[in-house]
């Protein structure tokens, strides 16, 4: 409605256009739509931020030990780590010395992507023991947790020398948890950051200082 | 005085009276219903708008009723919905019509956006009825989504880890949004809290406004038709009435009952007889309680979002970046709301439009559904090509091949539909 349609229809108009300072009626009417913004603005921060992990759920992170004195050669066990599934593989000599030969057939061999791994992982077993692996059992891709396929053949074909298979999306990955090209999964899988507390005591979730 | 009245006038007259000086209830029930004039020709595809209401208001009634007896704490939900099912009298009816009904739904509502396509029910001046209707397909399907995670079954918990992840794909912020969607590092019980509330009252608030808008939208300018012809361009000189126009109350108010007659057969013989539908409406994996260090053999979404996850399966990630099928994945879904600017024809309705553009149709058509099916299934089904094509899964060939087509569907549409050889359009309806 423009101010002299007001003036028209109405009895309790007090100015008459002429009046009327229209640039401090702008001015005030910037000013109003600012504040209620900012307002809005903060009004929104407890809001949004009430969906963010809450303290209990940051709490539950903490890291966990784990027995891995019963792991035989060629087996592997699954410890729960911040609910997601971890694994610890303890691979025999053989298994370890097929990893170098799939060099070629993967994405990322050399664990060239940082954020993978600790850096006392990056080496060609991405482990701190040779044998053992400890590795995230959660497929890069989109967040399932792939099947173990340690045995070599298979229902995997004869090329197959031992590692996972995702089920969702059809990734492959090795016994370092490095993938295959070709695989939806962009990246290996996460190694946790962890330490030996003993020989056999594993813990993860902190990290530790490489063996020798 | 009053009582003289209302014998002469009767008591439902006097009372319309009274609360027409109040409310514009006479003025609404003509403008909608028994003013509203609509083509006279509408055929069978124009069941599934007011079929679509009708199972929106089943699922809001039997969500209610769920409600009264569901848990949505990771500790309690799966057994909730079993004591639903066993113990609760009437329990299991009331379940198997709201996991049929979300079915059904995306039937109807997918028939609803076909016929829509079919009769260019988006062009000009209905752009916005088409927008508000792609809005609530979006706002429906995330209804969908974070329902189907309330059970708590394997398959609830996968499905939803896989959709949050996909944001983590998303460039720079993606893993701390995923975070912030989950309110934990993993789905978890934060989840499943927050997607209830979600499920149960922040969305169909968002899709009732949506429906009511939708219809405004649609009484402002009026339904198109098989014929793709403007009624409101014939009036009556007298009246003002389109020519081709009848009443909305009564005559498609009782066409519609019918509508509703033969729909409800097929739901109660859904939900009697196949409230699973072996496994298409209610996967087997989600009657076996989440286990957050498992995931399932083989996982696939629920059938009415296979189409878009094929596509998003099909996409290979770029420099170590599952990004591009993420946005493919969401595209496939949004390009639905350009199509009123995509479609240069002259005509609006299939019946006028020439051969290139039903090939074209016949082709979206046909992608759609075979996307449909291989999401279903899991990609190595049909085996592996030989060493020519570095023994890549044939049924992802085949999905890539279909994607394409599915999104040259949209692309080159100013092109074919400009080009395209019509029919003249007539005057007037024909029935």
């Amino acid at each position: 409605m423009s101010d002299s349609q007001i003036d028209k229809n109405s009895t309790l108009s007090f100015h008459s256009p002429s009046e009327v300072d229209l640039e401090k009626r702008q001015f005030l009417i910037t000013v109003t739509a600012c504040t209620g913004a900012v307002g809005a603005a903060a009004v929104a921060v407890p809001f949004v931020g009430s969906m963010l992990p809450s303290e209990r759920a940051k709490a539950a992170g903490a890291p966990v030990e784990v027995d891995i004195s019963k792991v035989e050669p060629g087996s592997m066990i699954t410890a729960e780590w911040r609910g997601q599934p971890v694994w610890i593989i303890n691979r025999t000599d053989a298994m370890t010395a097929d990893l170098a030969k799939l060099n070629d057939q993967l994405s990322d061999p050399n664990s060239e992507v940082v954020s993978q791994q600790p850096g006392y992982c990056k080496n060609p077993h991405r482990s701190i023991k040779e044998n053992i692996s400890v590795v995230v059992g959660i497929c890069t891709h989109l967040g399932c947790s792939p099947s173990e396929k340690l045995k070599a053949g298979g229902d995997m074909g004869d090329n197959w020398t031992g590692g996972f298979f995702c089920p969702c999306h059809g990734s492959k990955f090795d016994l370092a948890g490095r993938v295959f090209k070709g695989s939806p999964a962009p990246t290996n899988l996460v190694v946790p950051p962890h330490q030996y507390l003993s020989d056999t005591t594993l813990l993860i979730g902190v990290d530790g200082k490489a063996e020798a | 005085m009053a009582d003289k009245q209302a014998q002469t006038k009767g008591y439902m007259s006097c009372a319309m009276e009274w609360i027409d000086a109040r409310f514009p209830l006479t003025s609404n029930i003509k403008n909608h219903l028994t003013e509203y004039y609509a083509p006279k020709n509408f055929n069978f595809w124009y069941f599934f708008g007011s079929l679509a209401m009708l199972v929106l208001v089943l699922q809001i009634l039997t969500g209610i009723f769920l409600t009264m007896h569901y848990k949505p704490d990771a500790e309690l939900a799966f057994a909730s919905v079993e004591y639903i099912m066993r113990d609760v009298f009437g329990g299991n009816i009331i379940r198997y019509m709201h996991s049929t009904g979300a079915s059904m739904f995306f039937v109807v509502v997918y028939l609803h956006m076909f016929r829509g396509i079919i009769y260019g029910s988006y062009r000009n001046p209905r752009e916005l009825i088409w927008l508000f209707g792609v809005a609530i397909f979006l706002c429906l399907m995330g209804e969908a989504f974070f329902g189907y995670l309330l059970p708590w079954g394997q398959m609830s918990y996968w499905g939803a880890q896989v959709i949050v992840n996909l944001f983590s794909a998303v460039p720079f912020i993606g893993p701390d949004l995923s975070e912030w969607l989950r309110g934990d590092y993993l789905v978890s019980d934060a989840t499943l809290n927050r997607f209830f509330a979600f499920h149960v009252i922040a969305l169909p608030l968002v899709l009732l406004g949506l429906v009511v808008v939708h219809l405004i939208a649609l009484h402002e300018v009026g339904s198109n038709n098989p014929d793709g012809v403007e009624i409101k361009a014939k009036k009556d000189k007298k009246t003002g009435i389109p020519l081709d126009g009848i009443p909305f109350h009564p005559y498609y108010t009782v066409k519609d009952l019918v509508g509703v007659a033969v729909f409800l057969i097929v739901f109660a013989a859904i939900i009697f007889f196949a409230p699973e539908m072996g496994g298409y409406f209610l996967e087997a994996n989600n009657f076996v309680p989440a286990d957050p260090l498992k995931t399932p053999a083989h996982i696939a979404p629920v059938w009415y979002f296979t189409p878009y996850y094929s596509i998003l399966r099909a996409v290979p990630p770029v420099l170590n970046s599952q990004f591009p099928g993420v946005a493919a994945m969401g595209l496939s879904v949004v390009a639905f709301a350009f199509l009123p600017w995509l479609d240069k024809s002259p005509v609006k309705s299939i019946r006028y439009r020439g051969s290139l553009y039903k090939r074209w149709l016949a082709a979206f058509v046909v992608s759609f559904l075979v996307l449909g099916y291989l999401g279903t299934v899991p990609s190595n089904v049909w085996g592996q090509f030989g060493s020519w094509l570095g023994g890549a899964d044939r049924a992802t060939v085949v999905a890539r091949i279909f994607t394409t087509i599915y999104f040259l569907f949209f692309i080159l549409m100013p092109w074919y539909t400009a080009k395209d050889k019509t029919k003249p359009v007539p005057e007037r309806v024909t029935y």
